[in-house]
């Protein structure tokens, strides 16, 4: 132990409680589930509670809530009124955005320093943000007279389990349209304690519905015939399944699905702030991000220098309890999670790529993967290809900027890109060549709920946030045939 | 009347800017509304709709790079070289759907000012739906439209050549290229327009045009992994399940659209793109 070395710095649990069992919120209350599979805390394997596992019977009560809710309440209620409820979830989420950062990072994993600096804080700017759409909505751009949808059916992953609550709640309700939504199985708790949050704000019964439950009971969602709109944030094979399974239907669909993002870095770029990019871009949230830049394309002139330089900034990450006000890479969500990794991992060194971590002490129990970087990787290897989902880069390098353009966009995915340099020209151009959704010019991983999010290509239909995730919530007076 | 005998056209594909047949060596017959012959266009195979994406592909790339300016003169071009020719196609639409030639007349007229009207959205459609965005932190962040890439498009059989340009003008004036194919029943006004676009200084390979089976190639539009986007609107409703759940094989972004002009059918074929960059010194 050096004398510099951090003590710990744990966040108390004691504001969180978390009961036993929990059932699914539907029509306003809390009702018993059938059968329950426990919810743990993946640093520990501790079992933090019993959650309900909802079958076609619970889907059909909560749509049959939020058609009521739809046709009688909320689609009726003036936009100002409506408004005012999400300004009141937002406020009282600001409230309790201790308790929920808390109980985030333990049904997570992820850090407390995250939980609490980014993923509360941006779900109740979401919510505050499209509070003030809801009286606004000729405004939006789908015309002068817009309407809801219906009755949204929202299925949402675990690795940011509250904001993309809120990235699919807010959005849904400001537009008139009421809500059953399935958390992650892994992570429930926040969205069960979200639903406390509505109790709180007298928000109407059956506008928000929770079902938790396993991919069957997401499954029943999606293909529940009373749905008229499905949001889901997920990975793209479950993505292709659903656009297949609604293909026959009416349904409309927004997908936020996975990506495989390009992390560029000229000769010129800053190196020092580069540095800090592309951990902040792969080592955020332990990878477990859509979004992630997990192909690092650095020109060659440059690569040893930041491969290096990122070694040594690497070695300073803290793994460790989430709690810990000091860690800066968590707990990986699950052991199937974990497994995925370690296969992915295992097929870099087989297929030759060079594999390098820290020296850093893993928990012993609970799910952990220590920061790791590829080099050596070409465009063929499953880890240049394939999204990881876990804190793993693969460094590839270029010598002409065509050559990283067209490195970057050699993926069916699109949903985000990376691009360092200090000349604005060479951002411009780079970032106009690039097929992704989100480009971060100088900098990654950013997010707005005024700043659409979405992917090109396989990364899925749609966009959430600012106006264009607005309207995918929304239909214009005169629209005919339009959006199959 | 003389007694000269008439010089025929023989209709065929429109690829590249050239004007191959099908390798298949296939056609079929078309006939007027009485039932008379009118022509052999081909009848185009799977493999010609995958020659035309490989070229749709290059095209593409640089179109989209053409300014909006640029983009917008030509799709006028386009408006303009129809109107002089606006006779011979009032008699090809007059011959097929057994109208009069008045008649046949205000369609193409129509379709002149569709294509004007859609000119003009060249240079609009970053102020309709781009932004900047008010982030939360010292960023400049910024979204904008941007052209999707290969489109696939099947045209409606109603209305034989302003369904086709329906069809085509929104999808290309953003930077799209597209494969469209033309009406089955009524697909010559279509190759006609071919020779029309083939003199407007619209880049070869922007707008390429096949002819023959929809049942047929309609589930390869919907397959194929290089077409982004595809535009149903010509697909009979109960062939369309299929055909989305085949386009889902790579997400493709599938749409149908009611008639009349609007600037949906621009966007659908379109992507958001948004960028974030520090602000400091």
């Amino acid at each position: 132990m050096t004398d510099f070395d951090y003590a710990p710095a744990l966040e108390s649990r004691s504001i969180v409680t978390i009961e036993s069992e929990y059932g699914h919120f539907i029509n306003g209350e809390f009702v018993k589930g059938a059968n329950h599979f426990p919810t743990i805390n993946p640093s520990n394997e501790e079992v933090l509670s019993q959650i309900a596992l909802g079958g076609a019977q619970d889907i059909d009560r909560a749509v049959a809530s939020s058609r009521v809710a739809f046709e009688s309440t909320w689609s009726k209620m003036p936009g100002k009124e409506r408004g005012k409820y999400l300004y009141r979830i937002a406020r009282i989420m600001q409230e309790r955005s201790r308790e929920f950062a808390v109980l985030e990072s333990l049904d997570n994993g992820k850090p407390i320093r995250e939980s609490r600096d980014i993923d509360i804080p941006l779900a109740c700017a979401h919510f505050f943000y499209h509070a003030g759409w809801a009286d606004k909505l000729e405004f939006a751009g789908v015309g002068s007279s817009p309407r809801p949808l219906g009755v949204a059916g929202q299925i949402i992953p675990w690795n940011f389990p509250l904001l993309m609550l809120a990235w699919k709640i807010a959005p849904a309700l400001a537009a008139g349209n009421t809500v059953v939504l399935k958390p992650a199985e892994t992570t429930s708790l926040t969205a069960l304690l979200f639903a406390q949050v509505c109790q709180q704000a007298e928000l109407p019964a059956g506008v928000v519905n929770i079902v938790t439950g396993d991919g069957r009971t997401g499954s029943a969602l999606v293909d529940h015939p009373g749905i008229d709109k499905i949001a889901f944030t997920g990975s793209t094979q479950v993505g292709k399944a659903i656009a297949r399974a609604i293909a026959p239907t009416k349904k409309k669909a927004t997908l936020e699905l996975g990506g495989k993002a390009a992390n560029i870095v000229f000769d010129d770029a800053p190196v020092d702030e580069c540095v800090e990019g592309i951990v902040n871009g792969i080592f955020f949230n332990q990878g477990h991000v859509c979004c992630a830049g997990s192909r690092l394309i650095v020109q060659e002139s440059v690569a040893e220098e930041i491969v290096s330089k990122l070694k040594v900034r690497m070695s300073k990450i803290r793994v460790g309890d989430p709690l810990d006000k000091n860690t800066d890479l968590g707990a990986i969500n699950s052991a199937e999670q974990l497994s995925k990794i370690t296969a992915l991992t295992k097929s870099g060194e087989d297929e030759g790529a060079m594999r390098w971590s820290p020296e850093c002490a893993l928990p012993k129990k609970g799910f952990w993967f220590a920061p790791t970087v590829f080099t050596g990787v070409t465009q063929a290897h499953r880890i240049a290809q394939e999204e990881i989902f876990g804190p793993v880069l693969s460094v590839l390098t270029f010598r002409t900027p065509q050559e990283a353009i067209e490195k970057a966009n050699n993926t069916p995915y699109g949903l985000s890109a990376g691009v360092w340099s200090e000349k604005g020209s060479r951002i411009h151009w780079a970032s106009q060549q690039l097929k992704a959704g989100v480009i971060w010019a100088n900098t990654f991983n950013k997010f707005d709920p005024t700043s659409p999010f979405g992917g090109y290509k396989e990364s899925g239909w749609g966009r959430e946030g600012g106006s264009h995730g607005l309207t995918a919530y929304l239909k214009s007076a005169e629209e005919g045939g339009n959006n199959e | 009347m003389s007694d000269r005998i008439e010089v025929k056209k023989t209709y065929k594909l429109f690829i590249g800017g050239a004007f191959p047949r099908s390798e298949s060596g296939r056609t079929y017959e078309v006939n007027d509304h009485k039932g008379g012959f009118l022509a052999n266009p081909a009848l185009a195979s799977r493999k010609d709709l995958r020659d035309a994406v490989v070229i749709a592909r290059t095209a593409h790339i640089s179109w989209a790079k053409a300014t909006a300016y640029n983009r917008g003169q030509i799709l006028y071009r386009i408006a303009e070289m129809l109107e002089g020719r606006a006779d011979q196609f009032a008699s090809e639409i007059s011959a097929l759907d057994g109208i009069s030639i008045k008649e046949a007349l205000k369609e193409v007229h129509l379709s002149v000012d569709r294509l004007v009207w859609y000119a003009g959205w060249s240079d609009k459609l970053s102020a309709l739906v781009g932004a900047t965005n008010p982030v939360s932190g010292p960023y400049f962040n910024f979204s904008i439209p941007e052209p999707m890439g290969v489109v696939g498009a099947i045209a409606t059989e109603k209305n034989s050549l302003l369904g086709f340009i329906d069809a085509i003008a929104p999808i290309i004036v953003s930077g799209n290229s597209v494969i469209v194919l033309a009406s089955e029943r009524a697909p010559l006004p279509a190759m006609s327009f071919a020779e029309v676009l083939a003199t407007s200084d619209l880049p070869p390979g922007v707008c390429n045009i096949l002819t023959g089976s929809k049942s047929e190639l309609a589930p390869w539009f919907a397959s194929h992994m290089d077409i982004d986007g595809l535009d149903i609107t010509g697909v009979e409703h109960d062939l369309r399940a299929d055909v989305k759940v085949a386009g889902a094989e790579n997400l493709k972004r599938i749409h149908s659209f009611a008639d009349g002009q609007s600037p949906a059918r621009i966007l659908s074929f379109m992507e958001i793109k948004t960028t974030w960059h520090p602000i400091g010194v």
